[in-house]
């Protein structure tokens, strides 16, 4: 938090914008606000736009990739089901049709076909004929089921309806997997007979081993109840129901995505198999199919954050520049406008009590004259007594006249020096008008001024009106500072070869630390409600880096001030001069 | 020794010219440097004691015009303006003894008067 607010830049407080109608113009927080957030619109917006967009796209892509796959896939598995299975009826289709009800009947005839079979398909586990009563006339197998009645048997019924019927996979006598087929064959005289075969599903199996799937993928049949047809690799066991819920019927091979309960992302395709109750299932799990997308999108995603850190931490600091920058200049530019009108203010009381003087010069020149004749000729002519209450009060007038010419000389001293002019000074001098000034007030208030000046203080070359401001701009602040009984020192010592040391020091109210850090900042006041404008010392600190001087200030609270000022003896550049 | 006062105040010069008499010093008056020029022509002065700012002719031009006339004559200059200090720089120029300040003692004006005609 106090990190936060050292980071606050200058102008953030900045309160003072002052009225009137371009008030605006100087609210610099708002001027920050307003650079920031267009900045922010016009390179965030485009670039998160254009990242968004790009995310999308690669991301749809990566998708429809992922399901044409598992659609391919399905689809050629389903033609190689429907094959293997068309394959068989087929061959059951062939037998039927190439010889008569009566050798079929025949046992020989029979086990020489499966035979046959076994050694084409392999797979054909048995044979049986069945008439249009449902009972198994003839059989050849490693069972004894010549004469079982099927008739009451659902798929009996279905194969006499389609002619053709495939059964659900079931665990024969031996435990093995196997499934049904059977065809009918309508006769010349309209009964029909069915041609029935069980086949063991290694072989089916094997169709969908030989697909070569991911670890991570699965392929499998179902029936429309959903027990497993065959083996899958994770839902579940052969005569099992699979523990994905069973897909909806499409006449074409379908994608879907499902997301099981322990929160599996899987991409299902699947597809009916015609004319057999099954149905087979690809299964890819897309968390990992999509795992080279994560990590593309997580690069995206740190390539977006990253530029967009970078983004926001260069309009921050390049807005907060700037505007540091307009605040400055704003500043510099007020007070060199509060100096100019300072100075000019100044210059006009010069000018104003010059005049006053100078009219008040003259007048009083004639009073001193004729009072000074009173006098003479009370004391040379005969004719007029000695009349010493006269001859008093005579000098009391003239006493009066040369307090007045006082007064007068010093006004008409200080409006000749506001031009600048660098000319030989000597320091204590202008430290006594200044403080001549103050004569009255200090009697007033009863405190004392020491003046110390060391011996060695030599004539330095500086603007004495400039010194004259800076000397009274003090004392007056002092002054400020002081009640009843105040004491102030002025020291006035040489320092080395090179400078003079002005040291001025009251011990009046004393300044506080913090007002202390800001005291030659322009327009700091602590008497702004007595109508100080904050100028006083940051112009006096000014004139004095002007001279090429020093300024200090060291101040203890209700102990007192101590104001320094360090003056070389020499004027740093002529070009004060010229100005 | 005669001296010739020249201010456009003409109570000033009255008074320091009836001061100055009673010292023994007999002094002329004038108030326009016409006046100044006329008299300077017809009397024999030592010394002119002149204002600076004047109507119409600074003091330092009168000066000059009335060196003309009387090659030999001394010059005081009154003027009101300005602080001690800047008298010691400006009178630099023209030498401490000849610049006077406004208001003006009168024993330091006499002082300085019989300085200059004893040199």
């Amino acid at each position: 938090m106090i990190r936060l607010r050292n980071m606050k830049p200058s102008f953030w407080n900045n309160k003072d914008f002052g009225t009137g109608p371009f008030k605006q113009l100087f609210d610099y927080r708002r001027m920050w606000l307003l650079a920031v957030g267009f900045s922010l619109m016009f390179t965030l917006v485009p670039m998160l736009s254009a990242g968004l967009f790009d995310f999308m796209v690669t991301k749809n892509a990566m998708e429809r990739e992922l399901f044409q796959r598992t659609a391919r896939l399905v689809s050629n598995t389903r033609r190689s089901v429907t094959f293997f299975l068309e394959e068989r009826r087929a061959a059951l289709e062939f037998i039927v049709r190439s010889n008569s009800f009566k050798d079929l009947k025949k046992p020989l005839q029979l086990s020489r076909y499966l035979k046959a079979l076994q050694v084409t398909f392999q797979g054909f586990t048995d044979l049986g004929v069945i008439n249009d009563k449902g009972i198994q006339i003839a059989y050849v197998g490693p069972f004894e089921l010549e004469g079982v009645d099927y008739s009451k048997q659902l798929w009996f019924r279905e194969v006499l309806l389609h002619g053709v019927y495939v059964s659900d996979v079931f665990l024969g006598y031996r435990q093995v997997p196997h499934l049904v087929i059977a065809v009918s064959h309508k006769l010349q005289d309209g009964s029909a007979y069915v041609l029935r075969t069980t086949i063991d599903t290694i072989q089916f199996n094997s169709l969908l081993a030989d697909l070569k799937l991911d670890k991570d993928s699965d392929a499998f049949i179902v029936n429309q109840n959903g027990v497993l047809q065959t083996a899958s690799r994770r839902y579940g066991k052969v005569m099992e129901r699979m523990t994905l819920p069973v897909p909806e019927y499409s006449a074409r091979t379908q994608i879907e995505e499902v997301t099981t309960d322990d929160g599996k992302w899987l991409g299902v395709g699947y597809a009916y198999i015609e004319n057999t109750p099954f149905i087979l299932l690809v299964i890819e799990r897309k968390d990992d199919l999509m795992s080279s997308w994560y990590s593309t999108r997580t690069r995206l995603l740190l390539f977006m954050f990253v530029s967009t850190m970078v983004a926001l931490v260069a309009i921050f600091s390049v807005a907060t520049h700037l505007i540091k920058k307009i605040h400055l200049a704003d500043e510099k530019r007020l007070v060199a406008m509060h100096k100019l009108e300072y100075e000019n203010k100044m210059a006009s009381i010069g000018r104003l009590s010059a005049g006053v003087a100078h009219e008040i010069n003259n007048p009083l020149a004639i009073i001193n004259q004729k009072a000074g004749l009173i006098q003479d000729l009370f004391l040379l002519k005969k004719m007029y007594a000695k009349d010493e209450k006269l001859l008093d009060l005579v000098e009391w007038i003239l006493k009066a006249v040369k307090r007045c010419t006082a007064i007068t000389m010093r006004l008409l001293s200080f409006a000749r020096h506001m031009d600048k002019h660098i000319s030989f000074v000597k320091v204590e001098k202008v430290f006594d008008e200044v403080l001549g000034l103050f004569g009255k007030e200090a009697e007033h208030r009863g405190i004392t001024i020491n003046v110390e000046v060391g011996n060695d203080i030599p004539l330095i070359e500086s603007d004495r009106g400039k010194l004259q401001q800076v000397f009274l701009n003090l004392v007056n602040n002092a002054f400020a500072a002081m009640d009843r009984g105040g004491k102030l020192s002025v020291k006035v010592e040489r320092e080395n070869p090179d400078f003079i040391c002005i040291v001025v020091t009251d011990n009046g109210c004393g300044i506080p630390q913090e007002a202390l850090d800001r005291i030659f900042e322009p327009f700091f006041s602590t008497k702004k409600k007595e109508g100080g404008t904050g100028l006083g010392l940051s112009i006096t600190y000014g004139i004095i880096r002007e001279l090429g001087g020093k300024l200090t200030v060291q101040s203890i609270v209700e102990k007192g001030t101590t104001f320094r000022i360090e003056l070389p003896l020499k004027s740093r550049s002529k070009k004060m001069e010229n100005k | 020794m005669k001296v010739l006062l020249v201010d456009d105040e003409e109570e000033l010069i009255s008074a320091i010219a009836e001061r100055l008499s009673l010292r023994g010093i007999e002094a002329s008056c004038a108030v326009t440097y016409i006046d100044a020029l006329y008299q300077a022509k017809i009397g024999a002065f030592d010394v002119a004691v002149l204002d600076v700012k004047m109507p119409t002719m600074s003091g330092f031009e009168l000066k000059s015009k009335l060196q003309e006339i009387c090659p030999d004559m001394k010059f005081f200059f009154l003027t009101g303006h300005g602080s001690a200090a800047d008298f010691e720089s400006a009178s630099q120029d023209i030498g401490k003894e000849y610049y006077l300040m406004k208001p003006l003692d009168i024993n330091v004006l006499v002082q300085k008067l019989r300085e200059v005609t004893i040199k």
